[in-house]
């Protein structure tokens, strides 16, 4: 099976431009352009093998292209904005699971010429078989765990049995063996043991992890999901699937450990902390210890007659949609002549970046938004900052305690403000589970009600001043 | 050169640029990389579609099938939901030009 040259060289001008697509994504000016051009490389390389490979049952793969297309348009318009880690962490697994139906399906076909003994396809071949399989299916598996642990169809805790080491370490020998079974003795069942194998890895590898950390795990299965792709490539002799998945799978990784270092953790312990036993494993209690809390037009006072105002937004406000009553707000400060910035942790919302995209959905000014390492050394002259829905990332347990699952994870230093307003629904703790001492400290202010609710007042009332 | 190194060549350099390429990144485009990167391991629809294509068993075809769809799932959802949060990145300074014209929408 020799791909004409023309093709090959189709092929490489499609690795070309998801070069230039992932250049393009790391920048905000030429972000969209970048995606734009990695999606028509992408359905421009899709199209190839019909005008050189004579293929069957071309109408039914129309079909399947088709459903899948209606599905993935489908998704993508309607997944409101907070939901977007999920749905990536969706289109990722059904990624996976492709690919190690496709591997699958390769080894069919090996199996059934291995009568011939010229056809011998090498070991190499049948170990990146084997391993498209086991982590396409790993992918696939812990995906849609994720998945289920953000739309909180599951607990979004850590889910911990007592065997559970047990069990993991033994699939993950069970799998190795499996592996190396199958360069051997090349046949299907082995195969399929092995996908079923990798299957119940993905859940084991998943269930331990708290909800907080859950981004970390789809952008460490996205790399999972890229390796796969290039070891497909390799096993089709495909150079496209090849790059691609290793470009995905580099960056992937160094994405993933970028995010774990913003949140100060190492991969490791994010993914087996659970399994130590207790450190990732909050109260999950609301507390009934005093607090201060006021109602809008204390709070407005407060506000409107500051200098300078910083504001943290977190999960909860994009939860309350209420990013725009927010930035309405900010518009009157504005004009009071009131400094105002937007303080952004790094993993604020469910995703390193995903409060800037729901921010900019809210049209706040791009040079408003502030990067923690910028905005940190500014908290002390600030007259308030308001907490709009965020805990965890101003929770100073992350410098004191060191138990507490978020310790050494860098954090907003919003405790040196001069006063701090906390807008709050409840007392209840925040996505880590664990009790925020800065909502008990004598500069510290609560305002309880929902997001949206309560900016509306308090922006009547700063109105009014 | 041995097939073989030339394929480990490809790996190794691809391994390289896929690092450099987003090493610049900031984390307020870590979401919509994240996304995009997700997309573009999509394109093993590309290897669903050759594989399916040349198969004559019934269950292997069932199976490409789904595969197909899967995958299709993957790069098509990928991009789009890429390009809808990009969208909200751009929209600040064109405020003239509101309807952005190409098949996203």
């Amino acid at each position: 099976m020799s791909i004409p040259v023309w093709a090959q060289l189709a092929y490489l001008g499609a690795a070309v431009c998801f070069i230039l697509a992932l250049k393009g994504l790391s920048g905000p000016k030429t972000a969209r352009n970048g995606n734009i051009i990695g999606a028509i490389a992408a359905v421009v390389a899709c199209a190839i093998p019909f005008f050189y490979l004579d293929l069957d049952h071309v109408p039914l793969i129309l079909v399947a292209v088709a459903i899948g297309t209606a599905g993935g348009v489908y998704g993508a318009r309607t997944v409101q904005m907070t939901q977007m880690p999920q749905m990536v962490a969706l289109f990722n697994g059904v990624g996976g699971g492709a690919a190690a139906l496709v591997a699958l399906l390769e080894l069919h076909e090996i199996v059934s010429v291995s009568a011939d003994p010229s056809a011998d396809p090498g070991w190499f071949v049948l170990l990146a078989t084997a391993f498209t399989i086991l982590v396409g299916s790993v992918s696939f598996a812990g995906s849609i765990i994720t998945f289920a642990k953000l739309q909180e169809l599951m607990t979004s805790r850590p889910v911990v049995f007592p065997g559970l080491p047990v069990v993991f370490g033994l699939a993950l020998i069970g799998s190795l063996a499996l592996g190396g079974l199958l360069i051997g003795d090349t046949t299907m069942l082995v195969g399929v043991v092995l996908a079923l194998l990798g299957l119940l890895i993905g859940v084991l590898l998943v269930l331990p992890v708290g909800g907080a950390d859950v981004p970390i795990v789809i952008s460490l299965l996205n790399a999972f999901t890229g390796l796969t792709v290039a070891a497909g490539g390799y096993v089709l002799s495909n150079t496209l699937l090849l790059v691609a998945g290793t470009l995905v799978g580099a960056s992937g990784t160094f994405l993933t450990l970028l995010m774990a270092g913003a949140m100060g953790r190492s991969v490791a312990n994010i993914m087996f902390g659970a399994l130590k036993g207790g450190s990732t494993l909050g109260a999950g209690e609301a507390s009934d210890r005093p607090v201060k809390s006021a109602g809008a037009q204390d709070i407005a006072i407060l506000l409107g007659y500051a200098e300078r105002v910083i504001i943290v937004p977190g999960y909860g406000l994009a939860v309350a949609q209420a990013q725009h009553t927010l930035r309405e707000l900010v518009d009157v400060l504005s004009e009071r002549g009131i400094e105002v910035d937007y303080a952004i942790h790094p993993v604020a919302g469910r995703m390193p970046g995903h409060m800037n995209v729901l921010l900019a959905e809210a049209q706040v000014p791009y040079e408003q938004l502030k990067e923690m390492d910028d905005i940190n050394g500014d908290f002390k002259n600030a007259d308030v900052v308001l907490v709009v829905g965020a805990n965890d990332v101003v929770n100073p347990a992350a410098k004191t305690t060191p138990g507490a699952p978020i310790y050494g994870m860098p954090i907003l230093n919003a405790d040196e403000a001069k006063q701090v307003i906390f807008m709050k629904r409840s007392m209840r703790p925040g996505f880590a589970g664990i009790e925020n001492e800065l909502l008990f400290e004598p500069t510290t202010t609560l305002f309880f009600g929902d997001a949206k609710e309560s900016l509306g007042k308090l922006l009547n009332a700063v109105k009014a001043l | 050169m041995d097939e073989g190194v030339v394929w480990l060549t490809i790996f190794i350099l691809s391994v390289f640029v896929g690092i450099e390429v987003i090493s610049k990144v900031s984390s307020t485009l870590h979401t919509p990389l994240m996304s995009g990167a997700n997309a573009i391991h999509g394109v093993i629809l590309l290897g669903a579609i050759i594989v399916t294509g040349s198969t004559d068993n019934g269950l292997a075809l069932t199976i490409g099938l789904v595969a197909i769809v899967l995958a299709a799932v993957n790069m098509v959802g990928g991009f789009l939901v890429t390009d809808r949060m990009l969208q909200m990145f751009v929209r600040k300074k064109p405020a003239k030009a509101p309807a952005p014209s190409e098949g996203g929408r």
